[in-house]
Protein backbone atom coordinates (compact mmCIF):
# COMPACT_ATOMS: atom_id res chain seq x y z
CA UNK A 1 0.00 0.00 0.00
CA UNK A 2 1.58 3.37 -0.99
CA UNK A 3 1.07 6.58 1.28
CA UNK A 4 0.79 8.83 -1.59
CA UNK A 5 -2.43 9.93 -2.54
CA UNK A 6 -4.35 8.40 -5.50
CA UNK A 7 -4.36 12.38 -6.91
CA UNK A 8 -0.48 12.66 -6.21
CA UNK A 9 0.23 9.02 -8.35
CA UNK A 10 -2.18 10.11 -11.08
CA UNK A 11 -0.48 13.29 -11.72
CA UNK A 12 3.07 11.54 -11.26
CA UNK A 13 4.96 15.00 -10.47
CA UNK A 14 6.91 13.23 -7.60
CA UNK A 15 8.76 15.49 -4.58
CA UNK A 16 10.14 18.49 -6.87
CA UNK A 17 6.46 18.97 -8.79
CA UNK A 18 7.83 18.28 -12.37
CA UNK A 19 7.85 14.44 -12.58
CA UNK A 20 10.26 14.00 -15.59
CA UNK A 21 10.04 17.21 -17.84
CA UNK A 22 13.82 18.21 -16.82
CA UNK A 23 14.96 14.56 -17.90
CA UNK A 24 12.43 14.24 -20.92
CA UNK A 25 13.81 17.95 -22.23
CA UNK A 26 17.34 17.10 -21.91
CA UNK A 27 16.57 14.08 -24.01
CA UNK A 28 14.28 15.51 -26.42
CA UNK A 29 17.14 18.35 -27.06
CA UNK A 30 19.82 15.70 -27.11
CA UNK A 31 18.19 13.46 -29.85
CA UNK A 32 18.15 16.68 -31.92
CA UNK A 33 21.41 17.36 -31.40
CA UNK A 34 22.79 14.60 -33.21
CA UNK A 35 22.30 15.39 -36.38
CA UNK A 36 22.50 18.87 -35.95
CA UNK A 37 26.22 18.26 -34.28
CA UNK A 38 27.14 16.32 -37.12
CA UNK A 39 26.28 19.01 -39.91
CA UNK A 40 27.87 21.62 -37.66
CA UNK A 41 30.90 19.73 -37.51
CA UNK A 42 30.88 18.59 -41.34
CA UNK A 43 30.30 22.84 -42.22
CA UNK A 44 33.36 23.78 -40.47
CA UNK A 45 35.69 21.25 -42.13
CA UNK A 46 34.66 22.34 -45.07
CA UNK A 47 34.85 26.12 -44.51
CA UNK A 48 37.52 25.57 -41.81
CA UNK A 49 40.32 28.31 -41.71
CA UNK A 50 37.94 30.21 -44.02
CA UNK A 51 38.16 33.93 -44.81
CA UNK A 52 35.15 36.01 -43.74
CA UNK A 53 33.40 36.10 -47.18
CA UNK A 54 33.61 31.95 -47.23
CA UNK A 55 32.06 32.16 -43.75
CA UNK A 56 28.98 34.39 -44.04
CA UNK A 57 27.91 32.56 -47.15
CA UNK A 58 27.83 29.60 -44.90
CA UNK A 59 26.32 31.30 -42.19
CA UNK A 60 23.69 33.09 -44.18
CA UNK A 61 22.88 29.83 -46.41
CA UNK A 62 18.89 29.91 -46.47
CA UNK A 63 18.77 26.24 -45.11
CA UNK A 64 22.19 26.45 -43.22
CA UNK A 65 21.19 29.58 -41.34
CA UNK A 66 17.91 27.67 -39.85
CA UNK A 67 19.93 25.20 -39.00
CA UNK A 68 22.57 26.86 -37.05
CA UNK A 69 20.11 28.80 -35.38
CA UNK A 70 18.52 24.93 -34.40
CA UNK A 71 22.16 24.24 -33.48
CA UNK A 72 22.39 26.95 -31.39
CA UNK A 73 19.10 26.80 -29.61
CA UNK A 74 18.82 23.06 -28.88
CA UNK A 75 22.94 23.16 -28.08
CA UNK A 76 22.28 25.96 -25.37
CA UNK A 77 18.89 24.66 -23.96
CA UNK A 78 21.15 20.97 -23.44
CA UNK A 79 23.93 22.71 -21.96
CA UNK A 80 22.27 24.94 -19.83
CA UNK A 81 20.05 21.49 -18.38
CA UNK A 82 22.97 19.99 -18.01
CA UNK A 83 24.85 22.30 -16.04
CA UNK A 84 22.07 22.70 -13.80
CA UNK A 85 22.43 19.31 -12.82
CA UNK A 86 25.94 19.72 -12.19
CA UNK A 87 25.30 22.69 -10.17
CA UNK A 88 22.71 21.34 -8.20
CA UNK A 89 25.07 17.73 -7.60
CA UNK A 90 27.90 19.69 -6.04
CA UNK A 91 26.51 23.58 -4.75
CA UNK A 92 25.05 22.62 -1.41
CA UNK A 93 24.93 26.27 0.27
CA UNK A 94 21.35 26.66 -1.19
CA UNK A 95 21.78 30.75 -1.41
CA UNK A 96 24.84 30.00 -3.33
CA UNK A 97 23.25 27.49 -5.50
CA UNK A 98 20.12 29.52 -6.59
CA UNK A 99 22.32 32.31 -7.39
CA UNK A 100 24.70 30.43 -9.56
CA UNK A 101 21.61 28.80 -10.81
CA UNK A 102 20.42 32.13 -11.84
CA UNK A 103 23.47 33.42 -13.15
CA UNK A 104 24.51 30.26 -15.75
CA UNK A 105 20.50 30.24 -16.56
CA UNK A 106 20.88 34.18 -17.57
CA UNK A 107 24.65 33.59 -19.64
CA UNK A 108 23.09 30.40 -21.30
CA UNK A 109 19.97 32.99 -22.63
CA UNK A 110 22.18 35.81 -23.23
CA UNK A 111 24.94 33.85 -24.88
CA UNK A 112 22.35 32.37 -27.01
CA UNK A 113 20.56 35.16 -27.97
CA UNK A 114 23.56 36.64 -29.23
CA UNK A 115 24.37 34.09 -31.20
CA UNK A 116 21.08 33.63 -32.91
CA UNK A 117 20.98 37.34 -33.71
CA UNK A 118 24.25 37.21 -34.96
CA UNK A 119 22.87 34.17 -37.39
CA UNK A 120 19.94 36.41 -38.42
CA UNK A 121 21.91 39.89 -39.21
CA UNK A 122 24.41 37.71 -41.48
CA UNK A 123 21.41 35.58 -43.40
CA UNK A 124 19.60 39.10 -44.29
CA UNK A 125 22.14 40.21 -45.39
CA UNK A 126 23.32 42.94 -42.04
CA UNK A 127 27.13 42.08 -41.83
CA UNK A 128 29.40 42.72 -45.54
CA UNK B 1 26.84 18.91 15.68
CA UNK B 2 26.57 20.81 12.49
CA UNK B 3 25.93 19.12 9.01
CA UNK B 4 29.08 20.25 7.89
CA UNK B 5 31.13 18.56 10.88
CA UNK B 6 29.41 15.35 10.36
CA UNK B 7 31.58 12.30 9.34
CA UNK B 8 31.34 10.92 5.64
CA UNK B 9 31.24 7.40 5.00
CA UNK B 10 33.63 6.44 2.36
CA UNK B 11 33.74 7.57 -0.84
CA UNK B 12 34.93 7.89 -4.44
CA UNK B 13 38.28 7.63 -3.40
CA UNK B 14 38.29 4.09 -1.86
CA UNK B 15 37.30 2.27 -5.48
CA UNK B 16 39.45 1.52 -7.95
CA UNK B 17 38.65 3.38 -11.41
CA UNK B 18 36.76 1.33 -13.33
CA UNK B 19 35.77 1.63 -17.17
CA UNK B 20 32.04 2.26 -16.22
CA UNK B 21 32.75 4.92 -13.40
CA UNK B 22 35.13 6.61 -15.52
CA UNK B 23 33.57 7.05 -19.04
CA UNK B 24 30.36 8.65 -16.47
CA UNK B 25 32.44 11.50 -15.42
CA UNK B 26 34.00 11.71 -18.57
CA UNK B 27 30.49 12.43 -19.94
CA UNK B 28 29.95 14.98 -17.49
CA UNK B 29 33.29 16.32 -17.94
CA UNK B 30 32.62 16.98 -21.70
CA UNK B 31 29.78 18.34 -21.57
CA UNK B 32 30.65 21.19 -19.26
CA UNK B 33 33.67 21.64 -21.72
CA UNK B 34 31.33 21.84 -24.47
CA UNK B 35 29.60 24.08 -22.56
CA UNK B 36 32.24 26.57 -22.16
CA UNK B 37 32.99 25.87 -25.82
CA UNK B 38 30.02 27.35 -26.96
CA UNK B 39 32.09 30.84 -25.50
CA UNK B 40 33.90 30.06 -28.84
CA UNK B 41 31.03 29.63 -30.59
CA UNK B 42 29.08 32.67 -29.87
CA UNK B 43 32.75 34.70 -30.21
CA UNK B 44 32.84 33.07 -33.72
CA UNK B 45 29.20 33.85 -35.35
CA UNK B 46 29.12 37.68 -33.56
CA UNK B 47 32.51 38.38 -34.87
CA UNK B 48 31.14 37.15 -38.45
CA UNK B 49 28.27 39.65 -38.13
CA UNK B 50 30.73 42.01 -36.84
CA UNK B 51 32.51 42.11 -39.54
CA UNK B 52 36.06 41.01 -41.58
CA UNK B 53 37.88 42.85 -39.05
CA UNK B 54 36.26 40.92 -35.61
CA UNK B 55 36.30 37.90 -38.07
CA UNK B 56 39.77 38.18 -38.41
CA UNK B 57 40.67 38.32 -34.61
CA UNK B 58 38.85 35.11 -33.69
CA UNK B 59 40.41 33.28 -36.97
CA UNK B 60 43.52 34.56 -35.50
CA UNK B 61 43.14 32.94 -32.35
CA UNK B 62 41.36 29.43 -33.67
CA UNK B 63 44.41 29.39 -36.08
CA UNK B 64 47.00 29.91 -32.96
CA UNK B 65 48.23 27.07 -30.84
CA UNK B 66 46.46 27.40 -27.76
CA UNK B 67 43.43 27.62 -30.29
CA UNK B 68 43.65 24.71 -32.31
CA UNK B 69 44.55 22.83 -28.93
CA UNK B 70 41.62 23.78 -27.80
CA UNK B 71 39.78 22.86 -31.03
CA UNK B 72 41.01 19.43 -30.56
CA UNK B 73 40.26 19.08 -27.29
CA UNK B 74 36.72 20.60 -27.98
CA UNK B 75 36.48 18.14 -31.07
CA UNK B 76 37.19 15.05 -29.40
CA UNK B 77 34.54 16.63 -26.08
CA UNK B 78 31.91 16.62 -28.84
CA UNK B 79 32.44 13.03 -30.63
CA UNK B 80 32.88 11.48 -27.14
CA UNK B 81 29.89 12.87 -25.88
CA UNK B 82 27.96 12.11 -28.70
CA UNK B 83 28.86 8.68 -29.07
CA UNK B 84 28.37 8.31 -24.96
CA UNK B 85 24.92 10.52 -25.15
CA UNK B 86 23.73 7.30 -27.72
CA UNK B 87 24.83 5.20 -25.09
CA UNK B 88 23.09 6.92 -22.60
CA UNK B 89 19.73 6.87 -25.05
CA UNK B 90 20.15 3.19 -25.63
CA UNK B 91 20.28 2.95 -21.70
CA UNK B 92 17.22 4.92 -21.51
CA UNK B 93 15.27 2.76 -23.98
CA UNK B 94 16.53 -0.37 -21.63
CA UNK B 95 18.96 -2.15 -23.63
CA UNK B 96 22.47 -2.78 -22.78
CA UNK B 97 22.18 -2.51 -18.77
CA UNK B 98 24.90 -6.31 -18.76
CA UNK B 99 28.27 -5.92 -17.35
CA UNK B 100 29.85 -7.10 -21.05
CA UNK B 101 27.04 -4.99 -22.72
CA UNK B 102 28.11 -2.31 -20.84
CA UNK B 103 32.21 -2.84 -21.37
CA UNK B 104 31.62 -2.99 -24.98
CA UNK B 105 29.78 -0.20 -25.64
CA UNK B 106 32.13 1.81 -23.34
CA UNK B 107 34.99 0.60 -25.39
CA UNK B 108 32.84 1.23 -28.65
CA UNK B 109 32.28 5.15 -27.62
CA UNK B 110 36.03 5.58 -26.63
CA UNK B 111 37.35 4.28 -29.63
CA UNK B 112 34.31 5.70 -31.97
CA UNK B 113 34.95 9.08 -30.86
CA UNK B 114 38.74 8.98 -31.01
CA UNK B 115 38.77 8.12 -34.57
CA UNK B 116 35.95 10.43 -34.96
CA UNK B 117 38.09 13.00 -33.94
CA UNK B 118 41.21 11.90 -36.06
CA UNK B 119 39.03 11.91 -39.45
CA UNK B 120 37.61 15.32 -38.56
CA UNK B 121 41.13 16.25 -38.21
CA UNK B 122 42.73 14.71 -40.81
CA UNK B 123 39.78 15.85 -43.68
CA UNK B 124 39.66 19.22 -42.26
CA UNK B 125 43.67 19.60 -43.19
CA UNK B 126 43.27 17.52 -46.33
CA UNK B 127 40.60 20.21 -47.36
CA UNK B 128 42.96 23.55 -45.60
CA UNK B 129 46.40 22.32 -47.82
CA UNK B 130 47.85 22.32 -44.28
Amino acid sequence: MSIRTPLARSRGLGSARSGTHHWWLQRITAVALIPLAVWFVVGLVVIGGADHATAIAWVGHPVGAVLLVLAVAFGFWHGQLGLQVVIEDYVHGEGCRIALLIVMKGAALVLALAAILSVLRVALGGAV
Amino acid sequence: MAADERPLSPHLQVYRPQLTSVLSILHRATGMALAAGMLLLVWWLVAAAAGPEAFAAVQWFNGSILGRLLLLGFTWALCYHLCNGVRHLFWDAGYGFEIPDAYRSGWGAVVASSGLTLLVWIVGYAVRGG
